[in-house]
């Protein structure tokens, strides 16, 4: 009976240790994430001030700033959501509402699973063989936006299918009891129903393209720019130019590589606050999508 | 109903055959539509084509010029020098010991993450938990390399004064804690996904929570926990950023993870940073190590389908 009794403790205990593992793993990864983010903010803090964000880079430290790095970042943003929105949210929904079981289909889903998997440095040779060379788009914004559109596909079309997929069949059915076709299904009721988990995707999408370097540098980005690309509004008629999608560019990871590489401590304090205005927005990103996607959980009861 | 047709009836016909030529123009438009959706869902297609046309199209040309066999067993990687040697063993040497680093980091803590998670941890911290792991894989990886050069580094340092300011040491374990969200998620989606009955016929005959957890729900999901490890492995193989930054760019035939060294994605970064002209051998060289990368992670993705497909427990 000791013994029984014993055992049962014993049994326990590994239980508690276990327990105590699990949540010292957990510490680890969070701990890192705080250490990454305080260490940042301190080596960062002295650099951050409006000036940082108005200045283009310079060989003076202290005068160096983001300018061109951000305004880059926002135009090859632009660019991306421009080609993967539509494309992945239409790809989403052939998959889910058209597509016929049948071996095309098959290779469509093979395709997207594997190219979630492909490291995105491949993108970047892919963009730097053919966007800058075979298409002649050179190191421009378009090419840029055009691979980081690529690189996020898989994400906005899985994001688009499991916001269908949830949608019950009986949605469907009332639609074409009353009539409509599949177009006016599609139209009228399984994208406005699946609109915010689509967004909880792209969002995540696009937080993953903003910190994206390594495509980017291997189709040739050059790290240091001192001028912005053409303004996309003039003042003559039309109005509108996209001139500056043809514009070479830098974007906020390159400058941060940039800056870490260089040896001098002064560029490294510009590194790190380049680092955390960076990490601010990707963490604003990721934050909204959970949000968006903690909201709906709550709201939608079919 | 009379012989003639009367003006009513006449207007019935028209009105048919205007419903008629709707419903044909409403057939077309339908079609188009699911034409452009197929055509938008076949770009995954023309991607993967488009990436295997570059990197074996570049590949042929340089190897017309640099044997396969030299490629794949010379143990020197010097290709912009004056006396170029193109032996890829030495990127992959780097390639391998960092991911070895980052692995040994990720799959223990991300497999204890993900075990606590599902089965040990309340349903509040979980709750909290599982976004802040998702948060720590979204950091861009150029900030996880400042962190690895310039926090990790120096803080080994102290404890081993030795070690070079590059290495691959602390870059493989930043990109380990970097791995551990994609690990733990998809390890504890997959133990969610074992059925409670499980766990309560485990329980009732008395075993706890642990032996449970390590007996009944870990084989039970072995095929999702091991594609979890894939995953984690193909992200580790491609990762760049950290490594260009904090290892090092020098091609160093070493297993030593204490050492500098470059790894593949490294020495693409370096290249594509130069001004080398379009067409040179080594512009060529770039392809020929992406083509050898995107054949590893190809031989991960295929390992890890049929380790899913043969392990799958249906329930």
């Amino acid at each position: 009976m000791a013994d029984l009794k014993a055992q049962i403790r014993s049994r326990k205990r590994w239980d508690a240790i276990f327990a105590l593992c699990g949540l010292l793993a957990l510490m680890v990864g969070i701990l890192t994430f705080a250490a990454l983010f305080v260490d940042m903010a301190l080596d960062g803090a002295g650099r951050l001030s409006w000036e940082f964000f108005t200045n283009f880079p310079s060989r003076r430290p202290g005068e160096a700033g983001i300018l061109s790095a951000w305004i880059g970042s926002t135009l090859v943003m632009l660019t991306t959501a421009f080609f993967a929105v539509p494309l992945g949210v239409a790809a989403g929904v052939y998959l889910e509402e058209y597509a016929a079981k049948n071996w095309i289909t098959d290779v469509i889903e093979i395709n997207i699973t594997n190219l979630a998997g492909v490291p995105s440095i491949v993108y970047g040779l892919l963009a730097l063989g053919l966007f800058v060379y075979q298409f002649g788009l050179g190191q421009s914004i378009l090419a840029a936006g055009l691979t980081l559109a690529l690189l996020i596909l898989p994400v906005v079309i899985v994001a688009t299918r499991e916001a269908i997929r949830s949608i019950p069949q009986v949605i469907r059915e009332g639609s074409y009891a009353l009539g409509a076709t599949q177009w006016q299904t599609v139209r009228y009721h399984i994208l406005p129903y699946s609109l915010a988990g689509i967004l909880t995707g792209v969002i995540i999408g696009m937080a993953r393209a903003i910190g994206e370097t390594a495509p980017i540098i291997t189709i040739g980005a050059l790290t240091f720019i001192a001028f912005l690309p053409p303004a996309p509004v003039t003042s003559e008629p039309p109005f509108l130019s996209f001139e500056w999608l043809f514009s070479p560019f830098t974007v906020m990871p390159i400058q941060m590589f940039n800056w870490t590489s260089r040896p001098e401590a002064a560029f490294q304090a510009n590194a790190a606050a380049a680092g955390f205005v960076l990490v601010l927005m990707t963490l604003a990103m990721n934050g909204l999508a959970i949000w968006l996607r903690y909201r709906l959980r709550r709201n939608i009861k079919w | 109903m009379s012989a003639v047709p009367g003006p009513s009836t006449l207007m019935n016909v028209n009105l048919q055959g205007q419903r008629l030529a709707r419903r044909r123009a409403r057939v077309i438009r339908e079609r188009l539509i699911e034409l452009v959706l197929f055509f938008a869902a076949l770009v995954s297609v023309f991607t993967t084509v488009g990436i295997v046309y570059i990197l074996v199209k570049e590949s042929v040309v340089f190897f017309e010029q640099v044997s396969i066999v030299d490629f794949l067993t010379d143990t020197q990687w010097t290709p912009l020098f004056d006396d170029a040697h193109f032996g890829i063993m030495v990127l992959l040497s780097g390639t391998l010991t960092s991911s070895a680093v980052a692995l040994a980091i990720a799959i223990p803590l991300g497999t204890i993450i993900a075990i606590y998670l599902s089965e040990f941890a309340p349903f509040r911290l979980r709750e909290v938990a599982k976004p802040f792991l998702e948060l720590l894989g979204g950091v861009p990886t150029i900030v996880y390399g400042y962190f690895a050069l310039l926090f990790v580094t120096p803080l080994l340092q102290r404890i081993y004064p030795e070690l070079p300011g590059f290495n691959l040491l602390a870059a493989g374990i930043v990109m380990g804690i970097m791995i551990i969200p994609y690990v733990s998620s998809i390890s504890e989606d997959a133990m969610r996904a074992v059925p409670m009955s499980l766990r309560e016929g485990s329980y009732a005959i008395g075993a706890t929570r642990f032996q449970t957890a390590v007996k009944v729900v870990v084989p039970a999901a072995f095929s999702g926990i091991a594609s979890a490890y894939i995953l984690g492995i193909s992200r580790a193989v491609g990762e760049t950023m950290i490594l260009a930054v904090a290892a090092g760019m020098q091609p160093n035939l070493t297993f030593n993870p204490l050492e500098p060294a470059a790894t593949i994605t490294a020495f693409i970064v370096q290249v594509a940073l130069g001004d080398l002209p379009h067409g040179s051998l080594g512009y060529q060289t770039i392809f020929a190590a992406g083509l050898t990368l995107m054949l590893f992670t190809l031989v991960c993705n295929i390992g890890g389908h049929m380790l899913r497909k043969s392990f799958r427990e249906a329930y």
